[in-house]
């Protein structure tokens, strides 16, 4: 059977009277892309807050790799957020530092005795996976959207995560960009062997990198599995409306 | 780090119930700076480059505001001491005016403006853009690097540009008594030295720190707790100046009352 790096059983988290997620259940498996499908406010962003320790659940649990995240605190909660690399919507770059000092330090705070030149292989190497290697010394203001997209997946990659949470990936960016994302995502699972949650309410995105797509409906995941079933055979009127899938495979 | 914060239950009355949630807030921020500021990781690299922003880039507008106040100062003086033929008491009571409160005052206020500005406003930038939330995902505390840092750095700098804004308002009311009276640099310094006291200097001192630490700490405060979204920013640094001159004040007139308190005989 293959492994599950994340379990989530009957999450509920709720802001005052707004109940955000009201009965979640989802696995991820080891080597394995999930794509959580959903309208704005849906509560896509807090579950993945809640999966990196960001926000706790009210109700449920939650394991990941193993370990239950709401009983973690401190050294415990850091040794986990390692494996797991955070891809914010906007990409939350340090805007203070250059590229190079945005990827230096997340390394020099959790990873010693690198030394210089092997610090600096490091992030010239991630650098260079995502196609950014040109942009080292350049400041978050002067660098595109795409292109600060693809700095926020390096920094989170120079801490070779085994798990990947990915914010709204593709929002805000032209065709062309998105498409770029979508392979770069994929590029990500290959050479890093990375399993990961995408959260997005972009069908194509979804298409392109979910083996798997789960759909957030008030609270609960309406319909689950491969992207085609989920979208073909829906039998929930909501799942079906949720966009135009017609549309999408013309 | 949203779940760290008191909720709005509406106990009393909406607007008694936010003052309290507020204060017990603060409180709550204060005791996290005073617990984390002892245990590693220490963070110098960036409280030395705090230091440098707070310090070095103030030094401009701190050498003109403290040149010129020492000047108008002595100028304002001289007619009401001439009046008593006590001209040469002026470098001794414009020594204890600038060390004991203009000084002080002057550069937590000025720092209030333009340190404390920055601070709410850089921590209200990075809270809206998701950047604290991002070093907390990479296994960094985002308090101990944000908000220990730039307490530290005021709570050290401020008392550094006291002592400097102490000197050059003093240059500044050389020039003004040597442009009427011919007073060598040397007899000019002796008369301030001989005016003030040990306790003038220390408490001067003290206050200095006590001003620092209060503007770090209401910058990182008002920051750290910013409303989302780019209005939050522009409140959270309007907040922090408003709010730290209004501590500076209460602070000056406590310290004031105890140093007097000290001084009687």
């Amino acid at each position: 059977m293959e492994e599950k790096v994340i379990e989530i059983r009957g999450l509920k988290k709720s802001f005052g009277d707004n109940h955000v997620l009201r009965e979640v259940d989802l696995d991820l498996y080891k080597g394995e892309n999930v794509v959580v499908l959903g309208k704005s406010g849906t509560g896509k962003s807090v579950l993945i807050k809640i999966v990196v320790g960001l926000l706790t659940q009210d109700e449920g649990s939650l394991l990941v790799l193993g370990k239950d995240v709401k009983k973690l605190k401190g050294k415990e909660l850091n040794a986990l957020r390692l494996k797991i690399g955070f891809s914010f919507q906007a990409s939350a770059l340090y805007d203070s530092m250059t590229v190079r000092e945005n990827l230096e330090f997340p390394l020099e705070r959790n990873v010693k005795n690198l030394s210089r030149a092997e610090r600096d292989k490091e992030i010239e190497q991630v650098l260079d996976s995502v196609g950014l290697l040109q942009a080292i010394n350049q400041m978050p203001a002067e660098l595109s959207g795409g292109q600060k997209k693809r700095i926020g997946i390096a920094r989170t990659l120079i801490l070779r995560p085994e798990i990947m949470l990915y914010d709204e990936p593709t929002a805000g960016l032209d065709p062309i960009t998105c498409i770029e994302i979508n392979n770069l995502i994929n590029q990500v699972k290959e050479t890093y062997n990375t399993s990961s949650i995408i959260i997005t309410h972009d069908l194509t995105c979804a298409k392109e990198t979910g083996d798997r797509v789960a759909v957030l409906l008030d609270g609960v995941f309406g319909a689950e599995g491969k992207f085609e079933d989920v979208f073909v055979d829906a039998s929930d009127q909501r799942v079906k409306s949720f966009y135009d899938y017609n549309f999408i495979t013309q | 780090m949203s779940d760290n914060t008191t909720k709005n239950t509406n106990f009393i009355s909406p607007k008694l119930d936010n003052f309290f949630i507020g204060l017990a807030n603060a409180f709550r921020f204060l005791k996290r700076f005073f617990v984390e500021v002892w245990f590693p990781p220490y963070e110098f690299k960036e409280v030395v480059r705090q230091c440098y922003q707070i310090g070095y880039n103030s030094l401009p507008l701190i050498s003109l505001t403290g040149f010129i106040v020492g000047i108008v100062f002595t100028n304002q003086s001289r007619p009401s001491l001439a009046e008593f033929g006590a001209s040469s008491w002026l470098p001794a009571l414009i020594a204890i005016a600038i060390v004991r409160a203009m000084g002080p005052l002057v550069t937590a206020l000025i720092a209030a403006g333009k340190v404390g500005s920055s601070i709410g406003a850089e921590l209200g930038s990075m809270k809206v853009t998701e950047q604290i939330d991002a070093m907390e995902v990479s296994a960094t505390n985002p308090f101990k690097y944000l908000v220990v840092t730039r307490v530290l750095a005021t709570t050290f700098m401020i008392p550094i540009l006291v002592m400097y804004t102490d000197f050059v308002g003093l240059m500044g009311s050389f020039l003004s008594v040597t442009a009427n009276e011919k007073v060598s640099l040397t007899t000019f310094f002796v008369q301030v030295f001989d005016a003030l006291s040990f306790l003038d200097i220390t408490s001067s001192l003290l206050k200095s720190v006590l001003f620092g630490f209060t503007i770090g700490i209401v910058g990182c405060y008002k920051g750290w707790n910013s409303p989302k979204g780019t209005e939050g920013v522009g409140q959270a640094a309007n907040a922090s100046v408003v709010m730290a001159m209004f501590l500076i004040f209460i602070e000056e007139l406590l310290v004031l009352q105890i140093v007097n308190f000290f001084r009687m005989p």
